[in-house]
């Protein structure tokens, strides 16, 4: 089963271009206002694209040249909204209840409650629910409607950070049960890496092609990508004086990269983990001052300066965990180090 | 005394408000999803009854509804009814003068709904009759509430637009408000005092009940 999606809309100045195909989890990952929510309402139907097909499963959902646009309701596609928009006046049970066929509407009603715990709250409107409960009871009601695939809308964007995790890992089981495609909109890039095989990435309205995530995390290839999968560190660069080198003016450091120096590249990127102190002679290692310390749970952040930086120059951050930290002799100053394999050329 | 007057009140101010309220409630929905031009011109057009005096809206009314006017004439010759100096004309009238009230109150609600609950219901297959009646509706009954007592007791209350087009005929078309005219041009003050007590009552008697009503309504969903 698939979901292939190739839309254009314009919102005044605002142009959304969006070109992906779903079969399994697919993350959708971009800053916000980046056009995430306007793709799922286009695809759910209950926003018109200006052009473009979509197709789930073999079945047009829309087609602007042969003017197909199927109405929300017949398109089967359960779309799980940043606040649920579960409906006020009705209990629990009604909610789910709503948008089952009479028949069976008792026996469904009462399994989708006991799969999802709500038992308990059967009988509760949606404003007596905790955060989690109403992530729970929303897709309860999506599940019974039968969608053929699911689109959520930064499902954990309404809730506490304490209560992620677990509920992360709720719908993780829902969604590993779940058949068909399923379009997961997030701006949290820990969230897509754990969940999602596959991820495409939205810059400005505009659809970068489909890969995988570790593929993506590895060689992001453009600054907003690197910046979106996490990369701390990203610096303006150019050529270095021979073969395999690179020069970042900034930082006053010519380095030696892995990866062969392409047209267009603009900055480096290295991931702050990626940094590392070292008492070695290596290729990439450089004296610095500690400019800065910042603690992050059992991670400790510094804001490094090379010597030789250029005034106002952009900190190396390195991240260490730290045990490490707290073991290293001088903690002012030190030499660190960056493997040419984790520079990344950055358009 | 004759209480044809409170009888008649009632009757015109009920029916009038019965169908403000679905007029009401209908533009309303059609005016908050309508593009912002048609929206801007329709609601002022809606709008303007309640700004303008009720006597210069009661002699736009005649001009369309007396017996020899385009309207008027052709429901006279069809239907054998007359539209003006009948009690119903009273309610025409009161429509006109308390539609705006209605309106105005319940597109405010609608546009304060989520408009996020609308699109769940699609996409969940519920149909758009449903989701108007059962979900939107009540979600919003606070302001539609508003509107319709808002709108009744203007009905009630409403002199300058009736007066031209339903007239002052006892037992025929008189109410409160005209009753209360007549009487104090006539020098019976007594009478007049009787029928603004009657009156007086009979709003507070409205107030009270939506207090009850919004007290209770309120308890059935948190």
């Amino acid at each position: 089963m698939a979901l292939t999606v190739r839309i254009q809309k314009r919102y005044g100045d605002f142009l959304l271009d969006v070109d992906l195909t779903a079969e399994t989890a697919l993350a959708l990952l971009g800053a916000s206002g980046c056009g995430k929510s306007a793709t799922l309402k286009c695809i759910a139907g209950v926003d018109r694209p200006d052009l473009g097909r979509v197709v789930l499963d073999g079945r047009v959902l829309f087609d602007s040249e042969a003017g197909v646009n199927l109405p929300p309701q017949r398109r089967r596609v359960g779309l799980l909204f940043q606040h649920y928009a579960l409906f006020p006046n009705m209990t629990v049970e009604r909610n789910i209840a709503v948008c089952l066929e009479r028949s069976r509407r008792r026996a469904r009603t009462a399994e989708l409650l006991a799969l999802f715990r709500l038992e308990g709250q059967r009988d509760l409107y949606p404003r007596q629910l905790s955060g989690g409960q109403r992530q729970r009871a929303a897709l309860a009601r999506i599940l019974a409607a039968e969608p053929q695939c699911l689109l959520l809308d930064e499902p954990f964007s309404a809730l506490d950070t304490y209560l992620k995790w677990e509920l992360e890992q709720e719908l993780r089981e829902v969604l590993d049960r779940f058949p068909g495609p399923v379009i997961w909109v997030s701006h949290d890039r820990g969230e897509v890496c754990r969940n999602c095989p596959q991820v495409c990435l939205l810059e400005d309205g505009r659809s970068s092609p489909v890969r995988t995530t570790a593929e993506l995390a590895a060689n992001p290839g453009t600054v907003s990508a690197a910046r979106l999968m996490g990369c701390r560190n990203c610096v303006p660069v150019r050529p270095g004086p021979g073969p395999g080198l690179v020069e970042v003016p900034a930082w006053g450091l010519t380095l030696r990269a892995a990866a062969p120096w392409r047209e267009g590249v603009t900055a480096l990127g290295v991931h702050a983990g990626r940094v590392h102190p070292t008492e070695a002679e290596e290729a990439n290692a450089f004296p610095c001052r500690v400019v800065r310390v910042v603690e992050e749970g059992a991670l400790l952040l510094a804001a490094l300066c090379p010597e030789g930086a250029a005034p106002g120059a952009p900190s190396l951050w390195m991240e260490l965990p730290r045990g490490a930290w707290k073991a290293l002799p001088d903690r002012t100053r030190l030499r660190a180090a960056v493997w040419p394999e984790d520079l990344m050329l950055l358009e | 005394m004759d209480w044809f007057p409170l009888y008649n009140s009632i009757r015109v101010a009920a029916a009038a408000t019965a169908l403000v309220f679905f007029l009401g409630v209908f533009a309303a929905r059609f005016i908050a999803g309508a593009p912002r031009l048609v929206k801007g011109v329709l609601d002022v057009v809606l709008t303007l009854p309640l700004v303008l005096p009720p006597t210069v809206v009661g002699w736009l009314l005649l001009l369309v509804l007396g017996p020899r006017r385009p309207l008027g004439g052709w429901v006279w010759e069809t239907f054998g009814l007359r539209l003006t100096m009948t009690w119903q004309s009273g309610v025409i009238a009161a429509v006109a003068v308390s539609f705006p009230l209605m309106y105005r109150t319940a597109r405010g609600a609608f546009e304060s709904f989520d408009e996020t609950l609308i699109q769940a219901g699609r996409t969940l297959g519920l149909s758009d009759a449903y989701i108007f009646w059962r979900i939107q509706m009540p979600v919003c009954r606070q302001g539609i509430l508003a509107g319709t007592v808002l709108s009744f007791a203007r009905a009630l209350g409403e002199y300058g637009a009736t007066s031209m087009v339903a007239g002052y005929t006892p037992g025929r078309t008189a109410t409160i408000s005209t009753t209360v005219y007549q009487l104090w041009r006539t020098g019976q003050d007594g009478l007049a005092l009787r029928w603004v007590l009657v009156n007086l009552g009979l709003s507070a008697a409205v107030l009270l009940a939506v207090n009850l009503l919004e007290r209770k309504e309120g308890r059935s969903w948190p």
